[in-house]
């Protein structure tokens, strides 16, 4: 199963709603993943298949070598369908 | 036996609030797996939050020593996690308590008033839940008592607090799909009036060019070790190393080691961080869950920086606005007698960001920037009052950041002092 790690700055409030979001993506997809939240210095560090973030922060994690998903707007459930699909 | 239970089960905070991830996670009629993993995370994220303020506290101690030798006057930082942490020692079962009735409260006054708010913010509500505790325990209230009123009041806060903004919000966004839940909601709502009267908001702050690269400041933790680094060495310099060498740092050489306080602190807040994540992570889903079943057309009243890609040259302005603003007041507070507040970067992001949103919205440019600034003097003028409304809490180098803790703590102190 993938790995999809949610992330904002302080891996509290934001990136926790956006996980409950991408959740019910998944469920409407039909799609089964491991997601979990965390904060941008974490996420650094931490091994993922997937990680999705609002498009303002998101980028700073983008070394070449992981996947990264940028959101325009967080709350809204068919953008993480679209940037979803096809990834899991 | 009911010694056995009453003091030192329901009376260890962490056991307290392990019990209630447990009959949520019952409730919700999870598999044993998750039961017993969600309790255990539970319990461990109230037991983290205990170890990083220990950290935190002796970071603090020494920060505050050395403003005292430096300025012979008391420099307070305020920093949400921090003070929490510190409280938590004093008033764990208070908080743990009112967080729990308080959500419940929030649910039944969504459901009976107009007022559909669900408030998601979790961390908010525990940090909300710890001033209260703390507000009321000075003020003479112990108890059962205590528990109530300070349930009822959280419950009041999370809905009104959104609710004051939601027109805002409306403007913000062009929705009604959801409210902005965060104890910041003072600062925005005048912001967002400032901008209506002394603004124009046709001129908004999305046509002009600004540069990202002030985006690294969301990562916490970079935010908070490079603003501590800053203040403790200036400080330091301020204190003279003949001071911090002999009295301090054990010979090691003042720089050195007040850039390793200063780190040790930001370590600390990420380690309080951490415990926060894990304690919030079983209870806000059981929360919504809960919610979405009692309540069917709540919206859900949400962090922050939900509102920032609406507006992203609004919030670096506003948080160079509202810093500005803090800095200036800092060199205020002391010309009224009041305790110096330490602007810090994480508040100053975070409120006065969201303030130059909602300042955008209803005022432009011109809105953003008197709306954060207004936020920025906010900010650091409550903080300064509430200081004295805290009791022993009030003497930690340490205090609450966010507007609506401060607000409220006054406001709730100077009401108990009515009645006794």
């Amino acid at each position: 199963m993938k790995k999809i790690l949610v992330v904002c700055g302080n891996g509290l409030g934001s990136s926790f709603i956006m996980e409950l979001n991408v959740k019910k993506a998944l469920e409407q997809m039909g799609k089964e993943a491991d997601v979990s939240h965390t904060d941008l210095a974490t996420a650094r560090t931490e091994p993922a298949d997937i990680y999705l973030g609002a498009q303002d922060i998101i980028g700073t994690l983008d070394d070449g070598s992981k996947e990264i998903v940028a959101l325009e707007n967080v709350m809204n459930i068919e953008e993480i369908k679209s940037k979803l699909d096809g990834k899991v | 036996m009911l010694d056995l239970i009453m003091r030192d089960i329901l009376g260890t905070p962490a056991i307290l609030v392990g019990l209630f991830a447990l009959i949520g996670l019952v409730l919700q009629k999870k598999d044993i797996a998750s039961i017993v993993s969600g309790t255990l995370k539970t319990i461990m994220g109230f037991v983290i939050i205990g170890a990083g303020a220990g950290v935190i506290i002796a970071a603090l101690d020494i920060f505050g020593q050395m403003f005292d030798e430096a300025f012979s006057i008391r420099g307070v930082i305020p920093n949400n996690e921090a003070i929490v942490a510190v409280a938590q020692d004093a008033f764990g079962v208070e908080t743990a308590m009112i967080m729990v009735f308080g959500m419940v409260m929030n649910i039944v006054l969504a459901r009976i008033t107009p007022f559909k708010y669900i408030f998601l913010t979790g961390h908010h509500t525990l940090f909300m839940a710890s001033l209260l505790a703390a507000i009321l325990s000075v003020s003479g209230l112990d108890g059962t008592l205590l528990i109530i009123v300070g349930s009822v009041l959280l419950g009041l806060c999370m809905v009104l607090f959104p609710a004051l903004l939601q027109p805002f919000v409306r403007q913000i966004t062009g929705s009604d799909d959801f409210a902005v839940g965060h104890f910041g909601s003072l600062g925005y709502f005048v912001s967002g009036t400032i901008g209506k009267y002394a603004g124009n908001k046709e001129h908004s702050t999305e046509q002009i060019q600004v540069p990202k690269q002030l985006g690294f400041l969301r990562d916490t933790s970079v935010a908070v070790s490079l603003t501590m680094t800053l203040l403790f060495v200036v400080v330091a310099i301020f204190a003279g190393p003949a001071f911090i060498e002999t009295e301090l740092s054990d010979g090691s050489n003042y720089i050195v080691f007040s850039i390793i306080q200063a780190i040790t602190f930001a370590a600390g807040v990420y380690i309080v961080l951490a415990g926060v994540r894990m304690l919030i992570a079983e209870i806000v889903p059981a929360f919504k869950g809960i919610a979405d079943k009692m309540v069917p057309n709540a919206k859900p009243a949400l962090d922050c920086p939900t509102v920032f890609p609406f507006a992203p040259n609004a919030v670096i302005i506003g948080f160079l606005a509202s810093f500005a603003a803090g800095l200036f007041s800092m060199f205020l507070l002391p010309l009224f007698g009041l305790a110096v507040i330490v602007p810090g970067l994480v508040p100053h992001f975070f409120t006065g960001a969201t303030a130059g949103v909602f300042g955008n919205a209803t005022g432009g440019r011109r809105g953003a920037i008197l709306g954060s600034i207004a936020n920025g003097i906010l900010i650091s003028f409550l903080p300064a009052l509430l200081l004295p409304l805290l009791g022993n809490l009030g003497f930690e180098s340490t205090t609450f950041g966010d507007s609506d803790f401060a607000i409220v703590g006054i406001l709730v102190s100077w009401l108990v002092s009515l009645f006794s």
